[in-house]
């Protein structure tokens, strides 16, 4: 008798491997709040909404890099919601059946290149002709426009919310896009057989049947690229300009984002609350990718019992 | 309303229709061409300027000092190999592992529910906040940076990536076969080992390989752990130095002979990184 004994072996190290990833993430989660203890008990919730990120006074707060995570995050999904789904389109009703492959292959390789590749190209190549052929003709554009004018003021150099948002945009351009083609993928083709068959245009089948029945797929594809876009650091660390700065709302100025303070300050931040600040600032962006994720989760889950239901 | 108006407006509405279709297929073919362009782009940069600064230094010497001539990045290479190998050798394993129980064991149990929910916070939790935590622990309450605390950092990435892909291909394994098994009175680890792992086993490779792509590029986890070392070490316990993060602290400085060594390094990761991609891809293929 052999076997039971190997047999609650095996057991047992598969039920330890699964109680190590839940003690994990509750490792995570205490020693983050430990971490950032003396900064809440300093500052408790009003951390949130100062400004000032002094660390020769030691005073800390951090809205400017919150709202600089925010902002280029929002800037991010701007651009690349729409032109996902263009993607999307093309992938599944109009590109032709040989280059369906290849060209999926290659929007999921714009997903592999490692994020420092994207911030090295993004300040070395990408910035200077963006402050050229975009940045100055916008502020020329918009010089004296209420509201937007004061959007696009501050220097046309290429670092700051704009280009952080826009390499943003195409690094999580592939993860919406994919799963906004998988989603469309699994529209039944009887649903789009009778809208082409009542005479539909293709652009109508999308937007007015295959768009409403996928849609909470969709927003959970979308709630997917704005974790990623939360959580990006370097090339984000590269472009934003790493300012701490928010006295206007211009897009142009170098501001700073959670991430890329953390990457620039925790190594050389003494023990005490400066380093308990950053920590702080690592909760907070672990709490909103929970939150966006567990969205996305309830969303995509709701998608499939539907689907269930449905076949 | 005669018949003639009613024609022209059903015409009129029949054009508008073909209009905004021909611009929304219009735009969608430019989106297309908007993410393809992109990455074409990048590699290209990436080929021109990373080829330009690529010699035989680069593989045998190590990094040197700001406007210095020469140089390479030896012990950059080396730091990333090791740290990447003992990752995927610690995190493998506990991946598969746990990967099996959500596929085998779990399927209706609360741990098994509240594993795959956490597994997916894990999955895309921010890679900065895993280095934040393991440098906190580490190198805070021991008080050292050290390429062991980059090795932790990297295999809590490639741990839920490696459950993630387990457990799907494990679950595309038709009971059938399971049951078969079982009818010959084969124990449960025997089936799992010989049946639905092995006929799984393209599948579980390939999540391997691209949990290493991932962290072979990895930079924000590495930042306060490993930290990095401008000569050769060997020695895990101390700082280590590390392709991404090299290239992070050359590219952002202004001297012009780290910032061509950068992208050297930029194309080195950024080649082996899509080979992996594309090798998990073909072999993926091939197996089905």
């Amino acid at each position: 008798m052999r076997a039971p004994w190997a047999d609650r072996l095996f057991s047992l190290a598969a039920h330890s491997a699964a109680w190590l990833t839940l003690a994990l993430l509750l490792g995570i989660l205490i020693s983050l709040v430990v971490g950032a203890m003396p900064a809440i008990r300093e500052y408790g919730f009003s951390f949130l909404w100062r400004t000032e990120w002094d660390p020769v006074g030691d005073h800390y707060g951090g809205l400017v890099m919150i709202y600089g995570t925010l902002m280029t995050s929002v800037i991010a999904l701007l651009i690349a919601v729409p032109v996902s789904f263009g993607i999307a389109l093309f992938l599944t009703e109009l590109s032709p059946n040989w280059l369906k492959r290849p060209l999926g292959i290659a929007v999921e390789l714009l997903a592999a290149v490692p994020s420092i590749v994207y911030g090295m190209w993004g300040l070395l190549v990408f910035s200077p002709l963006l402050a050229t052929y975009v940045q100055q003709p916008l502020q020329h554009l918009f010089k004296g426009v209420p509201v937007l004018g004061a959007f696009f003021s501050g220097p046309p150099v290429g670092i700051g919310l704009l280009s952080a948002g826009i390499i943003l945009a195409i690094m999580i351009i592939p993860f919406i896009a994919s799963v906004m083609r998988d989603v469309f993928e699994v529209t039944p083709p009887m649903l789009k057989e009778s809208a082409y068959g009542l005479g539909s245009t293709t652009w109508e089948v999308m937007f007015k049947v295959v768009l409403p029945f996928t849609k909470t797929g969709v927003v959970g594809g979308i709630m997917l690229g704005l974790g990623r876009a939360l959580g990006e650091t370097m090339a984000v660390t590269f472009l934003i300009g790493n300012a701490n700065q928010l006295n206007s709302l211009s897009l142009f100025e170098p501001a700073n984002s959670i991430t890329s303070a953390l990457a620039n300050e925790f190594a050389e931040a003494g023990e005490g609350l400066h380093q308990a600040s950053l920590i702080y600032l690592g909760l907070v962006l672990f709490f909103i990718t929970f939150v966006v994720l567990a969205c996305s989760k309830l969303l995509l889950a709701r998608l499939k019992k539907n689907e269930g239901s449905r076949t | 309303m005669s018949l003639a108006t009613l024609d022209a407006g059903r015409l009129a509405m029949h054009k508008r229709r073909q209009r905004v279709n021909t611009v929304a297929l219009t735009l969608s073919l430019a989106a297309m061409a908007f993410g393809v362009f992109w990455l074409l782009w990048i590699l290209f940069e990436t080929f021109r300027l990373g080829i330009g600064g690529l010699n035989l230094a680069v593989f045998t010497e190590m990094t040197p000092p700001p406007q210095d001539e020469g140089g390479g990045l030896a012990n950059a290479i080396y730091g990333s190999l090791i740290m990447v190998t003992l990752a995927t050798c610690v995190g493998t394993p506990i991946g598969i592992l746990a990967g099996i129980y959500l596929a085998e064991y779990g399927q209706k149990a609360w741990l098994g529910r509240i594993t795959q929910f956490i597994n997916d916070i894990l999955l895309s939790a921010p890679s900065i906040v895993i280095g934040l935590f393991v440098g906190w622990v580490v190198v805070v309450q021991f008080k050292s940076y050290s390429g062991w605390a980059g090795v932790a950092a990297l295999s809590l990435i490639v741990i839920p990536v490696v459950i993630r892909t387990t457990e799907n291909m494990l679950t595309l394994v038709p009971h059938a076969l399971r049951e078969a098994a079982y009818a010959l009175g084969t124990p449960k680890w025997k089936v799992i080992f010989s049946i639905t792992l092995k006929s799984a086993r393209a599948g579980v490779v390939t999540g391997v390989l691209l949990a290493v792509a991932r962290i072979a590029g990895e930079t924000a986890p590495l930042l306060f752990t490993a930290l990095s070392n401008q000569f050769w070490s060997s020695d895990l316990s101390k700082p280590m130095a590390s392709l991404p993060v090299t290239i992070f602290k050359f590219a952002m400085s202004p001297y012009e002979n780290w910032q061509k060594l950068a992208w050297a390094g930029v194309f080195l990761i950024t080649m082996g990184v899509l080979a992996l991609n594309i090798l998990a891809r073909v072999f993926f293929r091939k197996q089905h």
